[in-house]
């Protein structure tokens, strides 16, 4: 049978190849040492952020290598905050893979400084105590520990407004004007009322909203006590306005107000050069959000109002630097340069990330920007952040807004009944805890 | 060569009379070394076998009895079985289950009726037969990620292909994501896409050694090319079929990256609806960083595997014996 002695020699030898690879795979893994990270050579920062920081957006790393021609800079990007940080947790648990400078949402960061405060390095190391003036005073404590350390630089907050499509109103017969609407959704009954009045209209494929797990967060985001209350404990479920927030967001959900999407989907993206939705509520880092999203063929058709129901903030984010960071020194250079004034009053005038250093909040006052129709978004975002509440922040925070809006979902695609929706936020919730 | 070198080195004998009592030794070495051989041939794999195969399976065990978060690792506290037992009380974990089975049945059957469909014409005289098999192997090189990304897009709701396709035929567009058994048809589609020409070159190898005798025989009794796929092809496959049963069961146990991609939802969608057991443990572990009930659950699995395939052979050792009792 000489063909099933070729077929045992060939199946051997393949035996052997993939032996030898398997082999090789294990000796080879040693790190390999970074020429270019030699002493007096160049130093290669790594940078490893979610969403739209707009560092890169706004020419920021250009105009640092250029001012430190030793450093370069290399940027990593993840869209959804929670891919991000399923991902920082594993390396971070692992000790490997770690960039140098790592993204932190606001909603995480007293997980760092409770339960991880040995995983990333003190910046009071390097004289980061001396910035505590530049910054506002509640974006500096929440990066501290009890015990005083710092551990991260605030970049961004999240003054709230509500981004809309003039276009689309107009084709529906509603006021474009934005103090005009301003004023009819003063409240948020109001906005649900002109968002009726939209869906009678409505040019075809059209919803009024993007979906109510937006809604639900805005309206959350003007809140003081949320999930947790300042002794630590876990109150989302007896919270008055967390009921508020959800109530509302119910209500436009069986109204059909919403276009029925989720918030960072594939198809959520699609939906912003679609025209799927006239309305989206927007948080500042949302705007450079709608801007890549919607890209150039949206200029000029968007607009910015006041949000309905006061002032109020979601998100923004910190730069800190792992303990296992390879260059931890010229990180920390780094950081204390985006974080400055000028860098954030640049990102804000490109991207629409709003700042947390005082000093850039004033001179960004009259800022106004195109492609939202010239809205004065130095004016708004200013007032939303001079009003807004400060926020406990606790632990799981993300983690129970992600399952609160994911019960939501089941209201807006499945029609689920409220209180059975609820249940299975609750038991969500518990089951993060765990 | 080591081994060989020594030998002929070997220390002269006390004695100095002659090559005899060397030759012994170096007979005995020779022997030990044909014996010995084959464990230090095998004895990388089982090296690697035991670094990465059983240490991480026996850990798992160990760690699915302590309570361990991610974040804070080095704090590892006794539970004992608590971890088993909040999974059985855990409505997502049976719901996970009957995911696992029902996309299972939903993407293993089609796929190997497919498969096997395929192969019997694969296996006649056709032109440009090595390009045609070598195409249905592509999907399989295709990587999941890649895949499902375009078949996500297929289905989109809003913008899909598919519900496009459906509307030109008049029907009203179907949320792909949302629904229970859509959704599972779309993620089923995309394993059976991947993997049917896998198995059709399996079952095409399987047929080539049936002898072609059988088939001549068959033709001249007059059998119909259908009556000779039934008669001949079918027992003859008998082994192939098990074999690509039980991988595909496997396969299908542990569906993880056709579901975790098709929304990016790490719970299977808004209602755990396409939620598999794969998907379970990592939403567990990674989602919510309780690696202690992780574990459990990898265990769990890791026993369903094992009863699973052990009830197919059985099944398959049965039916054997019944034909050759016939």
């Amino acid at each position: 049978m000489p063909i099933a002695r070729a077929a045992k020699r060939a199946t051997a030898r393949l035996g052997a190849v993939v032996l030898a690879g398997a082999l090789l795979a294990a000796c080879g893994s040693s790190d390999s040492p970074d020429s270019a990270d030699g002493a007096g050579g160049k130093v290669t920062l790594t940078v490893d952020l979610f969403g739209s920081f707009g560092f890169k957006e706004a020419g920021l790393y250009e105009e640092y290598e250029k001012l430190n021609p030793g450093v370069k800079i290399k940027q990593s990007d993840t869209q959804d905050e929670a891919d991000y940080w399923k991902s920082l947790q594993t390396r971070l648990a692992g000790g490997g893979g770690l960039a140098d400078v790592q993204g932190v949402e606001v909603g995480r960061i007293a997980s760092v400084t409770q339960q991880q405060s040995d995983k990333f390095q003190d910046l009071k190391e390097f004289g980061a105590d001396r910035l505590k003036g530049e910054f506002a005073e509640a974006k500096w404590s929440a990066a501290t520990t009890k015990d005083g350390k710092i551990l991260g630089l605030g970049t961004d907050v999240g003054p709230e407004a509500m981004c809309y499509r003039t276009d689309l109103f107009e084709q529906a017969g509603l006021p474009t004007d934005r103090e005009e609407l301003a004023k009819r959704w003063a409240t948020w009954d109001g906005y649900l009322e002109l968002g009726k009045e939209y869906k009678k209209k409505a040019p075809a494929k059209s919803a009024w909203l993007d979906s109510v797990g937006s809604l639900y967060g805005i309206m959350i985001g003007q809140e003081e006590e949320r999930y947790y209350d300042a002794s630590g404990e876990l109150i989302y479920d007896r919270n008055p306005a967390v009921k508020e927030a959800w109530d509302t967001s119910v209500e436009a959900a069986e109204a059909g107000l919403s276009a029925k999407l989720d918030q960072w989907s594939p198809q959520w993206n699609q939906a912003f050069s679609a025209g799927s939705f006239a309305t989206i509520p927007c948080p500042a880092w949302m705007l450079g959000y709608v801007k890549g999203q919607a890209g150039d063929g949206g200029k000029g058709k968007w607009d910015i109002a006041k949000l309905p129901g006061g002032a109020g903030n979601w998100g923004g984010s910190y730069l800190s630097i792992p303990r296992a960071a390879k260059h931890k020194k010229e990180a920390y250079a780094l950081i204390k340069w985006l974080t400055a004034p000028e860098q954030q009053a640049k990102v804000f005038q490109k991207q629409g990330n709003f700042p947390s250093s005082t000093g850039a909040i004033e001179t960004i006052a009259d800022a106004k920007d195109e492609y939202f129709s010239g809205a004065p978004i130095g004016r708004i975002f200013g007032d939303a952040a001079k009003e807004s509440p400060v926020q406990v922040l606790g632990v799981h925070d993300q983690n129970v807004m992600q399952q609160i809006t994911n019960a939501l979902s089941e209201v807006e695609r499945k029609g689920v009944s409220s209180d059975k929706a609820w249940q299975t936020a609750r038991k969500g919730v518990d089951n993060v805890i765990g | 060569m080591s081994l060989t070198a020594t030998a002929k080195a070997g220390p002269p004998s006390p004695a100095g009379t002659g090559p005899g009592p060397d030759d012994g030794r170096a007979a005995t070495l020779r022997r030990t070394w044909r014996k010995a051989s084959p464990y230090a041939y095998i004895a990388p794999f089982f090296t690697l076998f035991l670094a990465f195969g059983l240490f991480p399976l026996l850990y798992t065990a160990f760690v699915s009895l302590y309570r361990v978060e991610l974040q804070t690792s080095g704090e590892m506290e006794w539970r004992g079985i608590a971890n088993y037992t909040a999974l059985f009380t855990d409505e997502y974990f049976w719901i996970s289950l009957r995911n696992t089975f029902t996309i299972g049945v939903l993407s293993t059957v089609p796929q190997l009726a497919m498969a096997l469909g395929l192969a019997h014409l694969l296996n006649y005289k056709l032109r440009g037969r090595t390009f045609i098999r070598t195409a249905i192997l592509l999907p399989y090189a295709t990587s999941v990620a890649a895949a499902t990304l375009v078949f996500a897009q297929l289905f989109g709701r809003d913008f899909g292909l598919i519900n496009y396709a459906i509307g030109l035929v008049g029907l009203d567009p179907v949320d792909w994501q949302t629904g229970t058994v859509a959704s599972q048809i779309a993620v089923s589609s995309i394993v059976v896409w991947r993997w049917t020409g896998y198995n059709a070159l399996i079952y095409l190898a399987g047929m080539q050694s049936i002898p072609h005798e059988l088939y001549e025989a068959a033709e001249m009794d007059g059998a119909s090319r259908w009556r000779q796929f039934i008669h001949v092809t079918l027992p003859g496959l008998r082994p192939t079929i098990i074999f690509t049963v039980i991988i595909s069961t496997i396969g299908a146990t542990q569906l993880f990256g056709e579901p975790l991609l098709f929304e990016g939802s790490i719970s299977g969608g808004i209602s755990h609806q396409y939620q598999t057991l794969g998907l379970y443990m990592y939403e567990q572990g990674w989602g919510f960083f309780h690696l202690g009930r992780a574990a459990a659950i990898a265990w769990v699995m890791f026993v369903l595997i094992v009863v699973l395939v052990g009830a197919n052979a059985l099944i398959a050792r049965r039916r054997a014996r019944k034909e050759a009792g016939r």
